[in-house]
């Protein structure tokens, strides 16, 4: 699609621009940045690099190194210093480089960014925003390309979030960073730059609240529910699913915690199967969590068990192997059909 | 050099405090900046000019040393820039995923390898091609790392080189650990020296600010373990120069935790190798710990992903190659005499054909098969992950028999 032509009178088209959801998670922290002086960006590589994505291009320059930060080489260094500055009354934002690498800030995630309010009664916040690139499909090596999200999903006081396109990565970005509690932004590094998924983003439109979950495709047969990287797959099985004459439904889970599983409920009552789709492995996750809640919520709608399309159980492969361990259109058609067939 | 206690202000209306941003005079005569060059406390005994210097401290560490001797370290340095050369090349081929390049590192990185013994122990981070190629790994089994066919590769008990470690600083306080073992294991402080063992640990100067490096400095100095910590300040972690990490140059932290720190000139094999001989050799008699900073220069990308025209000038990169690790034991051999150019020659074609069997070796690895992706999770296999298995393995075969 292309750009609306910017035109003075017509405000829409010039708030209006199109572009991928990494120039959209770059826009959100710049317009944070404008609006909020207390809003900081730190990380490793963020400043004059931009950031190994590039996710944080030009905000040290246009913001200064006061305000853009180059940290040093540790994670529970950022996490734990950002803390101390949200306490402070700063809003940082921290990145982290890849989510193979966020287990050193695991600790000060785990026992002090979700648990100050509550230990403090709320004397205390601590509005830190962790981005994390996460997921796989880009023929990395180790730890570049795991999908930790049900841990962080799992832990009381923190909330998580995740983005599949550029509308949402922008308004996530600004709205995790005026949440005042914790958020962590799972985004899908391998959609950065994706110009298949460039789309218009208005900065001045009302977003969806950032804990909500969305219908991105109407359908009667069956409903699929996926989350960042994963959506992509789900609307790709949607379309062929259509060419064979069946209509699915596709919900973007968006928010992983708290979930927001009303739209799927509703969904499900009236498909009676669903598919949950996400890269992480399965066992005791975020997949595993969706189906008990639709089971105990929908039983006597569904037709068939909620089935999983996941990563396997196992660490990540070595990359060249990394097509079999994620879903596909073929492993998402797979569990349709099973679904369909039961 | 003064010591940082005598950096706080000395008087009380003296005015404020230096900081790092604005360090006061002393502290720059000091060498607050943990980028400057060492000076006097710099190790070196072969200048970038090929000159040899002498050093009564460091000179019976290199007794063995001779024109020959000398002769093999140019010719693994040589033999390892050339693979790493060719191995970047691959990647822009599309044969690699990712390249990670040591250039400018192989004098530190042969240098310490080579002062290691078959019974002592590595652990690598993830650019220490030229220490698996001293331990006797053959440079083709690196290749899979990079190819994305594998985590790892080589036996690590075989070679006494641990699988690399992506995760920084991780591998310090898994080496300090090993090192204990060694203690517990009798292995430390025998009057004969042949029964004893040391570790050796590699990592960066961005490495330096995680948790575990600090808590592998610290485990190693109160268990007395036999451990080498090897520091090599490439003067940067991707697009962050050293002194994001550090005000103190590196190798003075070792005081802090109470055992010796030393900073080498690590594009010097000759005194990378006696002193780490030195320290491996304190070690294995009981005085370890011990920190080395091999003050050394990346000069090419941090990977072959990474741009470094985004964050730093070309007229660092050529005030490098004037001290360039190669080019210096050239001249010394050159001017020393008995080396005449048939061998420089013979070392280059030799690099040539290394160069060749290894690309020939790459061209055509094959992909591992899907079945890989279960094998060795467990030692005692859950009976769900075997189903799952399974099921996969039979959902492929039903493509096959074009079922789906
Ligand atoms: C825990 C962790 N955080 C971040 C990274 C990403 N990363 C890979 S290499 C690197 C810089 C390392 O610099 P240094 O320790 O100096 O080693 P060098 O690469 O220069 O050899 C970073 C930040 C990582 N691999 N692990
Ligand atoms: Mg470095």
């Amino acid at each position: 699609m292309a750009a609306p032509a910017a035109s003075p009178v017509d405000t829409q088209a010039a708030n209006t621009q199109t572009m991928t959801i990494g120039k959209a998670l770059n826009n959100g922290l710049r317009a944070a940045m404008e609006a909020d002086p207390k809003v900081l960006v730190m990380g490793e590589d963020v400043g004059k690099l931009g950031g190994v994505f590039r996710v944080t291009d030009g905000l040290q320059k246009d913001f200064g190194e006061h305000r853009v930060l180059d940290t040093p080489l540790a994670e529970s260094g950022i996490v734990g210093t950002a803390i101390g500055l949200a306490v402070r009354g700063f809003r940082p934002v921290c990145e982290i480089q890849f989510e193979g690498f966020i287990f050193p800030a695991f600790d000060q995630i785990s026992s002090q960014l979700a648990k100050l309010r509550y230990r403090t009664q709320g004397k205390l916040k601590a509005p830190v925003v962790i981005r994390v690139p996460f997921g796989g499909g880009i023929g990395a090596v180790e730890h570049h390309s795991e999908s930790p999200e049900s841990l962080f999903s799992h832990i009381p006081g923190l909330k998580v979030v995740s983005c599949s396109n550029p509308v949402d990565a922008y308004w996530m970005m600004r709205q995790a960073i005026s949440s005042d509690d914790p958020v962590m932004v799972f985004e899908p590094k391998k959609l950065y730059h994706s110009s298949a998924l460039k789309a218009p983003v208005d900065t001045t439109a009302t977003p969806d609240p950032l804990h909500s979950s969305r219908v991105v495709r109407h359908g009667d047969a069956a409903t699929i529910a996926a989350y960042g990287p994963s959506l992509p797959v789900a609307l790709d099985a949607a379309t062929a699913a259509q060419e064979e004459g069946r209509s699915l439904e596709v919900i973007d889970l968006r928010t992983l915690s708290p979930l927001d599983l009303g739209p799927v409920f509703e969904s499900v009552r009236r498909t009676g199967r669903l598919v949950v789709v996400s890269e992480a492995s399965s066992e005791v996750s975020l997949t595993s969590e969706v189906a008990a809640r639709v089971q105990q919520e929908c039983f006597y709608s569904l037709e068939a068990p909620v089935q999983r399309v996941t990563g396997f159980d196992t660490p990540y492969p070595p990359a060249k192997l990394e097509e079999h361990f994620l879903p596909d259109l073929d492993r998402v058609l797979y569990a349709v059909d099973n679904a369909l067939e039961w | 050099m003064p010591s940082p206690e005598q950096w706080t202000r000395p008087d009380p209306g003296a005015g404020p405090a230096a900081t790092a941003a604005q360090p006061s005079p002393e502290q720059v005569i000091a060498g607050l900046r943990a980028t400057t060059e060492g000076g006097a406390e710099l190790t070196q005994l072969l200048t970038p000019e090929g000159e040899r210097l002498a050093d009564s401290r460091f000179d019976p560490y290199l007794a063995d040393i001779d024109a020959e001797a000398l002769r093999g370290l140019y010719r693994d340095m040589v033999l390892v820039r050339r693979a790493d050369r060719e191995s970047n090349a691959m990647q822009r081929q599309g044969q690699l995923g990712i390249w990670v390049p040591l250039l400018g590192q192989e004098a530190a990185q042969v240098g310490s390898g080579r002062a290691l013994r078959p019974a002592d122990m590595a652990f690598p981070s993830y650019r220490e091609h030229g220490v698996a190629y001293t331990r006797g790994i053959d440079f083709r089994e690196l290749l899979g790392i990079f190819r994305c066919t594998d985590h790892s590769g080589w036996d690590p008990a075989e070679y006494g080189f641990h699988p690399y470690t992506i995760v920084i600083g991780n591998q310090v306080l898994n080496a300090a650990g090993y090192a204990m073992g060694q203690k517990f294991d009798g292995k430390v402080g025998n009057a004969d020296d042949a029964e004893n063992e040391a570790t050796i640990v590699y990592f960066g100067d961005g490495a330096t600010s995680q948790g575990d490096v600090h808590e592998g400095f610290v485990w190693g100095a109160v268990y007395d373990a036999p451990v080498v910590y090897f520091c090599q300040n490439n003067q940067w972690a991707i697009s962050e120069p050293t002194e994001r990490q550090s005000r103190l140059p590196l190798y003075q932290r070792a005081r802090g935790y109470g055992f010796p720190g030393i900073r080498v000139d690590g594009n010097d094999v000759l005194a990378c190798l006696a002193v780490t001989r030195w320290a491996l050799d304190e070690c294995r008699h009981g005085n370890g710990p011990v920190l080395i900073e091999a003050f050394t220069y990346r000069m090419d990308a941090h990977t072959t992903t990474d741009d470094p025209t985004r964050y730093r000038l070309s007229d660092e990169l050529e005030a490098w190659k004037l001290k360039d690790p190669i080019e210096r034991v050239r001249a010394h051999l050159a001017r020393a005499g008995g080396t005449e150019q048939d061998f420089f020659d013979g070392v280059d074609a030799e690099a040539d054909e290394f160069a060749a069997q290894l690309r020939d070796f790459c061209f055509t690895m094959p992909d591992p098969p899907p079945e890989r992706i279960f094998s060795e999770v467990y030692a005692d296999t859950p009976a769900a992950l075997d189903a799952q298995r399974e099921e996969y393995l039979n959902y492929l075969a039903g493509f096959a028999g074009g079922e789906h």
